[in-house]
């Protein structure tokens, strides 16, 4: 069978074909990518894996019923067969008035170049490559005595190209690159084990930081949970550092989907221009940052990405939405359409953040006399319909002020919607280390659970 | 048995036209360095998705995706390369890049296929996929559910329903000088209801399926029980209260609550994380490490088991692997790099995602054996604790052996009787620990939905869990009302 190069010319070329069988317009997703990991432990070489891969996704519009389908064999037999399956999927699926594409004059005009991909990167050696993986987890295991093994460290890389056309006469295609170094090292005393990881993660591969200063900030971070212990049941103020605060962020942004407030299943349904959080709280989703994780120069259905307020001074000020989750709620798209190929649009943040405050971060530690700091988070144990929250933490106690014992096996609890309203304090230190980002953030109160 | 490895290789052969002589020269490539090991992974897929949301069948997907993973093992090094190109060029190219890790030069190993083996069983012998199933009919039971569950409380506001299957086909050829293949079904049904009542909006949710066929959900009207379960589900949590935060003692019901089990036990067995001596239960095989009341395995040969498989994604039939006897520790969950390094048996739990992934430890089912003690009487021993009986998630940090579960479903236990329900409690507790504090072990054995992904270093694989009900002495409830 002879592949097919994927271009905007086939995706134009498909729509037109499924256009002659019927369908009133649809659009074209495809995606290539070029993926290399290379992961090492104890100093050796452990996994090295390479891949190419290609993907072809369809979505079709008969009336205002609609059905997706994708392939990886992008051949001539198959992108018939692929639109011949779409077309009687699509026929079976309900009338939805909402459905369709954008209007036309909504689409991007021009494709802006936001440097999100480094072409000078793809001549990397694996050697090379592999250097890095050597080097973060060596400064893990020479940081500190009691680090004494290793989970692994592992470098990876992605090249990707992504062409997306619709019936709306839109066309538009763009490249990305991303690198990132990651170390767990295990520190060990008395018979008990603790590891913790840190990661660097960038468009650019010169932007990475240093595999000493990922290494070193892995092990000092495994280190300071030796001889962690659980705590009594009680409400005290609770500090997150940046990561796990991202995490908090990374749940308003799931509240603020369309698609889970037109079905009433967030618990901040009908509250746009509500005060739904502290003044303290100012959010931002910002799709054009130039070399940004999260930034792109169209969403997934061609229309033009930008920054946007989200919620000012605890004030809510947009919801996260693409063209059917807007029109479900009567309301424009925020550019916010995301979708993997083969499947119907979605809604995600692209870079999502909550803007740095005031206070730098041993001022917001020196003002609590006895709290939580928490540093890690597991479990899935919040319900975005009530906002109940639940989480297994790992951190530190905060006695008068300082970091005094590492804490383990405890619990954090309340709810989403007074947790917001409670965060007292924003730190100033606000690094964008992924696409979802924040800097440290002080809780007035939550319920810690232990003995 | 040896019709179907025949159809599998011949499915290949026919879609791709690679032969089994090409399968002689590509791990001929792989092994051109010196390596100990090579196999080539071939997989056809074919997922469907239904989705029913605001009365409607929205949505429809289905994706084709098709691949070939080729792994060399040298010691403990894996080079792995993939391609969704199935030919014979993009297949010695992919052989060439896993051979990377392999650096001595030696001579070469001669590779011939050979003939097919066949697998060690027949779990699950499905005649039509549901993938096949004409689309209407399965649209028409989504439908069915939508007005079952609206109609059954007034309260319900909001219901969607989910149907997805998965039809595979892999074919595993080895250095070793055999060809396996297996055909593996999975469906999946799924309901969630929001019941509103004075503006507090709550949420129910319930599902199923496994390796089946359609008429599993339609013939015994379980799709029905499923929408019965996820209304009720939604309407209690409307009067639920706070779940109180503390330690105390804590009943687990029957069937899913097992994902106590796969946390806090069970991938703390996987056998990477044993040899790499950063589990929680490392040099511990003999030792023990649970109350005597409990026997726990891994068994990927129930038929028709979500979590079961005819053979691992390295071509190892499957086992029932005992994991704890009587509390004492008894063995890993393998893989083929890690049994080979640890000099221990194959299990057959070698799984991972698709083409595009490194097989690793994973379990399959896993799950306590039955006791003697009638739940109803367990739950009459407990003065104050927590019963719960449905749970939404789990996740375990192997290396100090902390695990928490949320869930989705519980009461309290007051002098011995059911009696509030509680939403939002999370548990957690630490793995080498919990099952020494199991004080009871009911009679009750029960196997859940067949609903369970484990995910594990990025790779989500489809498993099964089950528990009798039982009692543990003390473990710590992270809810936020005081006691």
């Amino acid at each position: 069978m002879e592949r097919l190069e994927l271009t905007q010319e086939l995706a134009r070329d498909i729509l037109v074909r499924a256009r002659a069988k019927g369908a009133a317009g649809g659009d074209v997703i495809m995606a290539e990518s070029d993926s290399f990991f290379v992961s090492v432990r104890l100093g050796e070489v452990e996994k090295i894996s390479q891949a190419q891969e290609k993907r072809l996704g369809l979505r079709l519009f008969f009336g205002k019923s609609s059905a997706s389908a994708s392939t990886s064999d992008i051949s001539r037999t198959s992108m018939e067969r692929l639109i011949e399956v779409t077309c009687a999927m699509a026929r079976a699926t309900a009338r939805d008035e909402y459905s369709g594409l954008p209007e036309r004059e909504k689409l991007a005009t021009f494709v802006p170049d936001l440097d999100l991909c480094d072409v000078a990167a793809r001549s990397l050696s694996v050697e090379e490559r592999t250097r890095l993986a050597l080097e973060a987890e060596k400064a893990a295991l020479d940081c500190d005595p009691r680090i004494t093994n290793s989970e692994g460290a592992e470098f990876s890389n992605q090249f990707g190209r992504l062409i997306y056309a619709n019936s709306h006469d839109f066309a538009g295609e763009y490249q990305g690159s991303s690198f990132s170094v990651s170390v767990i090292p295990v520190a060990a005393t008395d018979g008990s084990m603790q590891r913790d990881y840190w990661y660097s993660s960038q468009r650019k591969f010169s932007r990475l930081d240093s595999p000493e200063s990922v290494g070193r900030k892995a092990a000092e971070r495994a280190v300071r949970r030796l001889g962690a212990r659980k705590v009594k049941t009680r409400e005290v103020p609770v500090i997150f550092e940046p990561e796990t605060a991202a995490s908090l962020l990374r749940q308003l942004s799931a509240a603020l989907s369309g698609y889970s407030l037109y079905k009433s299943a967030s618990f901040l349904t009908g509250q746009l221009g509500a005060r739904i959080a502290s003044e303290q709280v100012s959010v931002i989703d910002d799709g054009a940052i130039p070399g940004g994780l999260g930034s792109k120069p169209f969403d997934a259905e061609g229309l033009a990405t930008r920054k946007k307020t989200v919620v000012e001074k605890g004030v809510l000020q947009s919801y996260l939405l693409d063209t059917y989750s807007g029109r479900k709620l009567g309301l424009p798209s925020t550019g916010n359409a995301s979708r993997s190929v083969g499947e119907p649009p979605g809604v995600a943040p692209t870079n999502f953040y909550l803007a740095p405050g005031p206070h730098r971060p041993e001022d917001i530690l020196a003002s609590v006399r006895e709290g939580f700091y928490v540093t890690e988070l597991i479990g899935f144990g919040v319900n975005l319909v009530t906002g109940d929250y639940s989480r297994g933490a790992v951190g530190l106690w905060i006695d008068r002020g300082e970091l005094a014992y590492p804490v383990e096996e405890v619990t954090i609890a309340g709810n989403l919607k007074e947790m917001l309203q409670n965060i007292e304090m924003v730190g100033n230190d606000l690094e964008m280390r992924d696409r979802i980002s924040a800097p440290t953030v002080k809780i007035s109160r939550l319920t810690v659970a232990g003995d | 048995m040896a019709q179907e490895i025949i159809a599998v290789e011949s499915f290949f052969d026919r879609h791709f036209g690679i032969s089994s002589r090409d399968l002689d020269r590509v791990l001929g490539k792989a092994l051109e360095k010196k390596s100990d090991y090579a196999d080539l992974y071939f997989e056809y897929r074919v997922n469907e998705a239904l989705s029913l949301e605001e009365g409607m069948v929205k949505g429809a997907s289905q994706s084709t995706a098709n691949g070939v993973g080729v792994r060399v093992l040298a010691e403990s090094k894996t080079g792995y390369a993939y391609t969704d190109d199935i030919t014979i060029e993009k297949l010695e190219l992919a052989a060439r890049t896993a051979q990377y890790i392999a650096h001595d030069r030696g001579a070469p190993l001669p590779v011939s296929v050979g003939g097919g083996r066949a697998p060690a069983h027949d779990l699950y012998p499905v005649k039509k996929p549901t993938t096949e199933i004409a689309l209407e009919r399965k649209i028409e039971l989504l439908y069915e559910m939508d007005r079952l569950a609206r109609g059954l409380d007034s309260r319900i506001k909001q219901v969607f329903v989910s149907f997805a299957s998965e039809h595979k086909a892999v074919l595993i050829a080895s250095s070793q000088g055999w060809v396996v293949g297996d055909i593996q079904p999975l469906s999946r049904l799924n309901v969630t209801c929001i019941a509103e009542e004075r503006g507090n909006r709550q949420m129910g949710t319930f599902g199923g399926g496994g390796r089946v066929e359609f008429e599993f959900f339609t013939a015994t009207k379980d799709y029905e029980r499923y929408t019965r379960e996820a209304v009720r589900q939604a309407l209690l949590n409307l009067h639920a209260e706070d779940a109180p935060a503390g330690m105390m003692d804590v009943v687990l019901g029957p069937g899913w609550p097992g994902i106590l089990l796969h946390e806090a036990i069970g991938h703390g067995l996987e056998a990477d994380f044993n040899r790499k001596k950063i589990s929680a239960f490392t040099d511990r095989i003999g030792e023990k490490v649970a109350s005597e009341l409990c026997t726990v395995v891994d068994d990927g040969t129930i038929p028709s088991r979500r979590g079961s498989l005819n053979l691992d994604d390295e071509g190892t039939p499957t086992h029932r692997t005992v994991l704890i006897e009587r509390g004492v520790l008894k063995g890993y969950l393998q893989d083929r790099l890690n049994a080979a390094l640890m000099k221990m048996a194959l299990t057959g739990n070698g799984r991972r995602e698709s083409y595009a992934h490194i097989p690793m430890p994973r379990m399959t089912n896993t799950f306590m054996l039955a006791g003697d003690t009638p739940p109803q009487e367990i739950i009459r021993s407990v003065k104050k604790g927590l019963y719960a009986v449905a749970f939404a998630g789990g996740q375990v940090d192997i290396t100090n052996g902390k695990f928490v579960f949320s869930a989705s479903e519980a009461y309290l236990i007051e002098d011995g009787k059911v009696t509030r329900p509680v939403k939002g409690a999370t548990l957690i507790g630490n793995g080498p620990d919990v099952l020494t504090r199991v004080s009871m072990v009911g009679t009750d054995l029960k196997l859940d939905e067949g609903i369970g992904t484990c995910g594990k270093d990025g790779q989500s694989v489809p498993v099964g869990v089950g528990l009798p009900t039982i009692k543990i002495d003390g473990l710590t409830v992270g809810g936020t009302a005081s006691q």
